[in-house]
């Protein structure tokens, strides 16, 4: 067992883990949070995606032991309270999702890229900046698979709160 | 019931009503459940060979380590039926026995279940057990032993298995314009996101299971067919499932495997399946051997069809797909001869993937259809305009409604469409096909209940699923507007099998039945209320109670109302039963849903890569029960498509009877960035022949004639005909042009 | 995974003194270890976790840049000097995974990724990488995914990484520390090997040697990275192509080209490099060039087709990448 302290949506936690726990077990088995889902467990589908100080991660791929210190923030943690934030709110008004499985990771991934693009930091598809358009959106949030096909309404709803906050 | 009475709520784009719940982390999925009880977490150790009899199995090593509670094998699994027992209720109800000889059945079979406190124990105890397995030789690929190939005693779908009609040889001969070709579709998985999941708890003989399943009725008769059971005494709860498309229609391994694991601890088990596990333990569309032969007069008209197709069964697992069905009923023609013939295999279960039947039948059909147009010169809109039948080919029966010119020509008009045009965009060969689309409709029995609370809230149950389909939303739509009260008022329950059973999700059937029962409910609760009303209130004594309406939320007559919460109260809470049935319209006419669809493809000029840059598609499911949850669907049926035209197959090493791309890194669904806008229309439309809603399916439609639209505009892009599917970057090398400069 | 012990490093002293312990590995990200420790393909006794050891910065120098071993995959993407002076490196990095593998891959860890071999990774196949001696299913089996170049008769799996194509390509070096103390430098196109008769090692480091910065000389006039896959995102390269090159006088300089996808290695395509260096480009050179690197390449049967899909990527490439050149002029 090994010692680990981290906050999760602005709780500190203090616990003894066995270091094999990724950081999305622990969320789900040690603290109770399902929110971020397990669809692959080998980072081949972002349903895991957390966001770790600011960046967005796959929770699966990370043992949790090296979170030491980190400020983690899942699905349960994106709301504004106790209303939905602007990009759960598009989520539902442009039907972003069907089974809903992919969902948390979908929206902890699009809240981090809404920040990644106020940084401006590239895709491959960037040119010289970074613009507003499907395809940015289309090829930053490829790592999260919907199986769904939810991906259209994703783009239109990622847009929207994009385009809101420029 | 009439058209009018529906008009209002039904239809609208409504936000899902559990939509709030999934984008907030809170709507439980079967792994995501937690009890009062600590759940033991159980993992499956798989059979490295696909055939044979486990001599030993020694388990010792796992069972010292830490936090493991018990490894299952077959020597100490609780007693079962033996698998594929006692399916008069279909294969889905069958026996679903895991584990319960030394048999192998699979590659990937579980030979052991390891229980243990936490995943990470289970995990690593489950790599510690040693089998020893007398393998035998299993047959994998349904060409290499074809001459083991047997008609199936029935079709998915009970469809004929066969069917001759004309003198196929004699019009083929005489067809002016001919073409045939052999097409391979390969395995596929339907890879939803959540993997198959299950908790089983044990109370004396009662099991309760929270699962990941469609079909909650038959899944409980296969936990009561296999553990020997009564049916009463299995309860499944299974209120979010994270997507199925046929492979959670009935219970796979892991589900039977958390029984076992449940009554040896004592204790709940839990059993996520692990991707790689799902490849094996859970279904898988079967491979396909497609052979095509097509024959038309110098005027473009159909003389001739022929259609086979050779698939792979799992043993005593009797699911055929049926391939060639959807071409019976696509086009008018003098002669047409179908067949399937299946050899049965050591391979996982082959089962329903999204579209049995015309996901690959359509894939292959409609890209010949695209060849025998091409032949005779004529546009391929056109060219299908003129083949519509005026009823059904093969059984001679009016279809219920058919728009398929009305989906062809809006969808060329939707599209731009000007033929299959080909030209080249600086480093892209730019290609444009299309394709018709043709799916089933069907209806099943389905039960379900009504109540009024005392606070005048009304609440829904049935047994049915939500795998994504919008379920939660259009039946809260239908109980609203036949009560006459606002969405708001209304709560739908599912995923219970203490609550009212139904069909489940499964063959585009779930909203039409279900719908259909909770509107007959609904009007059952409401005549009885307003019944009610007309009795209750001094004012209205004799009045007639069909003079009487509920609106908002009130009973009105004139100028008074009556808030129904009154007479909830009232009566101490009231409640109504309803129920749906196929109509004799399933038997005497054709029934389908129908689309067309446009692609536009880009081929780099240098590697054959293709890029869909477009897709348009023009769709009649008659009656639109939510415009914003149906678009979905279509959608997400395109985006199957997408998948099967170009990228989706599950590779056996067929030395092993061994699945080697089994994870999503190598297994490809589209991407975010594979899918285009899409372009979706939806026919406005009241198939009274259907069901009282006048809807048709609509889960499956969009991914027929999707696929063969793409085929066929990469053909267009580069002039091949890839006749493997997914078509891939190397069946296009050679037909590319010479390199630039 | 099998139980193991983990500490987290402050210096690289510590670190290299820690992973002298029998079986044991640095973490970094652990995109792939973890990945891998799951499967127990990878099964450490010990993890030193090295992902907070002082080397995320990304230092201009003379010439070049010296790139932290630790700086994610998604900053060194990100960094300015690298998306304006090594494009090449910046789009390999941006082609390789998702947003969310890049934020935790790192530069280090990224050149040292495990083959993506589907026998590698099914414990249940014969696979000379995962448990040397067993034999390799992939040959004759299903092999689209592997070597066209440099493969033997005990493995033909291909190195996955895009970063390290760049790498190569771009002429970088990695300095490492050695466990018994001391630095080397290695060029990023010496860091890996072929397979040979022991697949199961990938790499020239040795046990404990940890790789601390990653450095690059003077940016190329002109680079590109093409990568050639199934999906639009999110897929390992069927092949790429990385090239870098300067022009003096209409001439080919110190001209650099990497393969990815179809070897055991980034493949420095030196043998067509020998053919363009000092020349003037022409697509006859090109051809040359590329028949010339390709004149041993050898298909397993389902790759075949990428050795005619090499040869036309690479004349293509280079024709883009002059006609682009003389357009400008």
């Amino acid at each position: 067992m090994h010692p680990l302290r981290l906050t999760v949506n602005g709780k500190p936690h203090d616990l003894e883990i066995d270091p094999r726990v990724s950081l999305l077990d622990l969320l789900r088995e040690n603290l109770s949070m399902t929110g971020s889902k397990k669809g692959c467990d080998h980072g081949q589908c972002g349903a895991c995606t957390v966001i770790v100080n600011g960046r967005r991660i796959n929770s699966c791929l990370s043992l949790a032991v090296t979170h030491e210190g980190d400020d983690v923030t899942t699905i349960e943690g994106t709301a504004d309270g106790e209303a939905l934030s602007p990009l759960q709110a598009a989520f539902v008004k442009h039907d972003a999702f069907q089974c809903g499985y992919c969902t948390p990771g979908q929206i902890c991934s699009a809240t981090a890229l809404l920040d990644e693009l106020k940084r401006g930091e590239p895709s491959v598809v960037t040119k010289e900046k970074v613009e507003l358009v499907d395809e940015e959106i289309r090829e930053r949030m490829s790592g999260n698979l919907c199986r769904c096909g939810a991906y259209n309404n994703i783009v239109d709803a990622i847009l929207e709160v994009a385009e809101a906050r420029t | 019931m009439s058209e009018h009475e529906f008009k209002g709520i039904i239809g609208q784009p409504l936000d899902r009503v559990d939509g709030p719940l999934k984008v907030s982390g809170q709507a439980t999925y079967a792994a995501d459940w937690r009890g009062t009880t600590p759940h033991l977490i159980g993992y499956i150790v798989e059979s490295p060979v696909a055939k044979g009899r486990i001599t030993s199995i020694d388990t010792k090593a796992a069972e010292s380590c830490e936090g493991v509670r018990a490894v299952v094998t077959h020597e100490n699994a609780p007693s079962q039926i033996p698998f594929g027992e006692r399916d008069k209720g279909g294969r889905f109800a069958q026996s679903h026995a895991v584990m319960r000889s030394n048999e192998v059945r699979h590659l990937g079979y579980p030979v052991a279940l390891v229980v243990a406190d936490t995943l990470e124990q289970a995990r690593h105890a489950a790599l510690l057990v040693k089998v020893e397995i007398d393998a035998q030789d299993g047959i994998f690929n349904p060409e290499t032993h074809e001459d083991q190939a047997k008609a199936p005693d029935g079709l998915d779908g009970s469809d004929e298995v066969d069917t001759e009609d004309g003198d196929f040889e004699a019009e083929y001969a005489s067809a002016g314009h001919r073409v045939e070709g052999e097409f391979h579709t390969p395995s596929q998985h339907a890879a939803a996101m959540e993997p198959h999941a299950t908790v089983a708890e044990w109370d004396g003989d009662k099991l309760t299971v929270h699962m990941s399943i469609q079909i909650l009725s038959d899944g409980r008769k296969a936990f009561a067919n296999t553990f020997d059971i009564k049916p009463e005494d299995v309860h499944i709860v299974a209120p979010f499932i994270g997507g199925g498309f046929g492979s959670k229609l009935g219970v796979h391994n892991e589900a039977i495997l958390a029984a076992h694991g449940a009554k040896l601890t004592g204790q709940p088990v839990r059993i996520a399946q692990h991707r790689r596990n799902v490849f094996s333990n859970g279904p898988h569309r079967p491979r396909h051997r497609q052979r095509l032969k097509l024959g038309a007069d110098e005027n473009g008209k159909i003389l001739a069809i022929h259609h086979d197709a050779l698939s792979i069964m799992a043993r005593d697992y009797p699911f055929a797909e049926a391939a060639a069905s959807p071409t019976r009923a696509s086009y008018a023609t003098k002669a047409m001869r179908t067949q399937h013939r299946v050899v049965e295999g050591d391979i996982p279960k082959a089962d329903s993937m999204r579209a049995p039947g015309e996901a690959v039948g359509t894939l292959t059909f409609e890209s010949m259809i695209d060849e025998l147009a091409h032949s005779c010169g004529v546009d391929p809109v056109e060219f299908r305009v003129r083949n519509e039948p005026e009823m059904d080919p093969h059984s001679g029966k009016p279809f219920s409604t058919r728009k398929m010119r009305r989906c062809l020509q809006e969808g060329a008009e939707k599209f731009g469409w000007q033929g299959p045009v080909s030209r080249r965009e600086g480093n892209w060969l730019i290609g444009h096909g299309m394709a018709a689309a043709i799916r089933p409709n069907l209806m099943q029995p389905a039960e379900a209940e009504i109540e009024l609370s005392t606070d005048g809230h009304l609440t829904v149950r049935l047994d049915m699923t939500d795998i994504g389909t919008g379920t939660y939303t259009i039946l809260t739509q239908i109980a609203a507007e036949t009560m006459g009260v606002a969405p708001e008022h209304v709560t739908v329950k599912l995923g219970d099998t203490d609550f009212p059973e139904t069909c489940g999700s499964g063959g585009s059937f779930g909203a039409g039945s279900t719908g259909t029962a909770v509107a007959d409910a609904a009007k059952s609760l409401k005549d009885d209320l307003l019944q009610r009303a007309a009795k209750a209130d001094g004012e209205w004594k004799g009045a007639n109670s069909k003079d009487l309406r509920i609106e908002g939320a009130n009973i009105v007559l004139g100028s008074r109302s009556l808030p129904i919460s009154e007479l909830g109260e009232r009566s101490g809470g009231l409640s109504a039963k309803g129920a749906a049935k196929p109509g004799k319209e399933h038997d005497t006419m054709a029934q389908y849903s129908y689309g067309a669809q446009f692609a536009e493809v880009a081929v780099d000029a240098v590697t054959g890569e293709i890029r869909l840059r477009r897709l348009t598609g023009v769709f009649d499911a008659g009656r639109i029960l939510n415009e914003k949850t149906a678009r979905s669907q279509l959608m997400g049926g395109m985006i199957f498509g997408i998948g099967a035209a170009l990228m989706e197959e599950s590779l056996m090493d067929e030395r092993y009877g061994a699945f080697m791309n089994r994870d999503l890194a190598e297994y490809h669904i589209a991407v975010n960035r594979d899918v285009p806008q899409l372009d979706i229309h939806m026919v406005e439309g009241f198939d009274e022949n259907s069901n009282p809603l006048g809807s048709k399916g609509i889960g499956e439609l969009g991914i027929c004639g999707a696929g063969p639209a793409i085929a066929n505009a990469v053909f267009a892009a580069t002039g091949h005909r890839v006749r493997k599917f997914p078509i891939h970057m190397e069946h296009l090398l050679e037909s590319l042009p010479p390199l630039d400069g | 995974m099998r139980p193991f012990s983990y500490s987290r490093v402050a210096d690289d002293k510590a670190a290299v003194a820690a992973a002298g312990a029998q079986n044991a590995k640095f973490l970094g990200g652990g995109t792939n270890l973890v990945d891998l420790m799951k499967h127990e393909i990878e099964r450490p006794e010990t993890l030193v976790d090295v992902s907070r050891l002082p080397h995320e910065e990304i230092e201009q120098t003379e010439s070049g840049l010296r790139i932290g071993a630790a700086v994610t995959n998604s900053a060194l993407a990100a960094d300015a000097v690298v998306r304006e002076k090594y494009p090449l490196l910046s789009t390999a990095l941006l082609s390789g995974a998702t947003q969310q593998l890049r934020n935790r891959a790192t530069t280090g860890g990224n050149f040292l990724q495990r083959t993506r071999c589907q026998y590698f990774y099914d414990t249940q196949r014969a696979c000379n990488k995962r448990e040397p001696g067993s034999g390799c299913d992939a040959i004759g089996g299903l092999n689209r995914f592997h070597a066209i170049l440099g493969a033997s008769e005990n493995c033909i799996a291909v190195h996955p990484s895009d970063m390290a194509v760049a790498m190569v390509a771009l002429g970088a070096d990695a300095e490492t520390v050695l466990p018994q103390g001391g630095v080397r430098t290695i060029p990023a196109d010496a860091l890996h090997r072929l397979p040979g008769d022991t697949p199961h090692i990938d790499h020239q480091l040795a046990q404990g040697e940890l790789i601390t910065h990653v450095v690059l000389h003077k940016a190329p006039q002109y680079q590109m990275y093409r990568k050639v896959r199934d999906r639009s995102s999110y897929a390992f390269a069927v092949v790429s192509i990385g090239i870098a090159f300067d022009l003096l006088e209409g001439h080919f300089m110190k001209i650099r080209i990497a393969f990815g996808g179809v070897a055991h290695k980034p493949w420095r395509a030196a043998r067509a490099e020998e053919v363009l260096e000092g020349k003037a480009p022409s697509r006859a050179l090109f051809e040359e060039a590329a028949d010339a690197e390709l004149a041993e390449a050898k298909g397993q049967g389902d790759n075949d087709f990428k050795i005619p899909l090499m040869r036309r990527l690479i004349v293509a490439s280079l024709t883009e990448m002059t006609s682009a050149q003389e357009k400008a002029a």
